[in-house]
């Protein structure tokens, strides 16, 4: 017995290495397979409010770009409703609505990482709630993950466990849309058949399955097609129409009949 | 003692928030941040107890960690450093490490940054390939390790030659 004890407080150092090693470890591969930490991540009180204070520093940089950002926004959207072919007031009945969105603004940006995470600067108290859909003004961003009282995370498209549905414009061939981690201005399309006709340069929009995004949201251009390995499906390089690195503003989208069609789905699966 | 304790302190929290709030947004030609709190394990006292040591430096990585939400990758790659940091000494500066007397000051220059490149390489080594793991981005990984270890030893020379440490 003497003698173990010995041992251990001898090579005390070596056991505290693979102690903390392995706490680590095995923190690193649940992240790698499962959902982001709940209790450690940048939505929390601290590291949120640290972020929020830098981000409201730096934000007054670029106040004129993002302010020409939203003009062209406004301008485009009013055109829209200018526009619109029956020009009927819809009633603003909040029942009657299937979206609801929600501002809200980045206080953390990340693209360099295999797996990033973006903070926002509203949480809980604001309405946010996990697997809201995250959208800026030219496109689709991610998903929300984690949610604190006045924060939360976003896993990015720029994430290799991102998964969201997507399609080719005007038709329903739809597939998912991955990222590969080596450029965080392109991401990836896979499960297109091989019957469907490509061009490059055709727009790539969220398809309507996840219950998440709404339809037709634009994610980016094919750049690039190939068959895969099995030579049956395409792998497709779209090219993001977001540019990744400078986003400021952004949009929570919240499907109000998500709940009934996750209900519905469990219980057809039971 | 007392002076030593708070001047960590300090170096901790300021390291921290330089890594989380300049350097992981400097993204140099795109991907390129640099980590310079690897200097902590530089600057930390020698003589020091070793178990604390490591201890500290899985919290600093820890603390780096939950701000960028890479959890544990920056934790393993500091706690490695701090555990092979003896190893290190002994490899560069020779037996005269083990005198009571010793200090960086009668070291030569070349010695500390080979001290410092070696710890910083092992450093970016552990990170990247947990960051990617996976063994057929291989390439990936060393012209990561390479490129960010570099400008990170640029950076680390700079500071240690501007914040030189007093407590040794």
């Amino acid at each position: 017995m003497q003698r173990i004890i010995n041992f251990i407080l001898r090579n005390r150092n070596a056991f505290l290495y693979s102690f903390l090693a392995l706490i680590s470890l095995v923190i690193t591969v649940r992240s790698h397979s499962y959902h982001q930490s709940k209790f450690f991540n940048s939505s929390k009180w601290l590291t949120g409010n640290v972020y929020g204070t830098a981000s409201d520093i730096s934000s007054y940089f670029n106040l004129r770009e993002e302010n020409n950002r939203l003009v062209n926004e406004n301008e485009r959207l009013r055109r829209m409703l200018f526009n619109a072919e029956n020009a009927v007031i819809e009633p603003l009945d909040s029942s009657l609505v299937d979206y609801e969105v929600l501002s809200a603004r980045l206080v953390k940006n990340s693209f360099t990482s295999p797996r990033n995470y973006v903070t926002i600067d509203k949480g809980k108290n604001q309405g946010v709630a996990q697997d809201m859909g995250v959208i800026t003004t030219k496109g689709i961003l991610g998903i929300v993950e984690n949610v604190s009282n006045n924060f939360a995370t976003v896993q990015s498209v720029l994430n290799t466990k991102s998964n969201i549905n997507a399609k080719i414009k005007h038709s329903n061939y739809f597939g998912s849309l991955v990222w590969d981690a080596k450029d965080f201005t392109v991401v990836q399309l896979v499960d297109i058949p091989r019957l469907v006709p490509l061009v490059v340069g055709d727009t790539i929009v969220t398809g309507g399955m996840s219950s998440i995004f709404p339809e037709n949201v634009p994610i980016g251009v094919i750049k690039k097609y190939d068959l895969n390995a099995s030579k049956s499906f395409y792998n497709i390089d779209v090219e993001l129409f977001n540019d990744m690195v400078n986003i400021k503003n952004v949009y929570l989208i919240e499907n109000k009949n998500r709940e009934e069609i996750k209900a519905l789905e469990s219980t057809t699966n039971e | 003692m007392n002076s030593a304790v708070f001047l960590n302190t300090i170096r901790f929290v300021l390291l921290v928030l330089t890594q989380v709030l300049i350097f992981n947004n400097l993204h140099f030609l795109g991907y390129i941040n640099p980590m310079v709190y690897v200097i902590f394990f530089y600057w930390y006292p020698i003589k020091g107890n070793r178990a604390l040591f490591m201890v500290i430096s899985f919290l600093l990585g820890f603390c780096i960690d939950v701000f960028s939400d890479t959890l544990a990758l920056h934790s393993l790659a500091s706690l490695t450093v701090a555990y092979a940091r003896p190893v290190l000494m002994r490899f560069c500066f020779g037996v005269n490490y083990e005198f009571q007397n010793f200090s960086f000051k009668n070291t030569t220059k070349v010695q500390r940054i080979t001290f410092l490149g070696l710890l910083i390489f092992i450093h970016q080594m552990v990170f990247f390939s947990l960051e990617i793991l996976s063994i057929s981005h291989f390439l990936l990984i060393l012209k990561k390790v390479f490129t960010t270890g570099i400008v990170t030893l640029v950076l680390c020379t700079l500071f240690s030659s501007l914040f030189s440490p007093q407590s040794e």
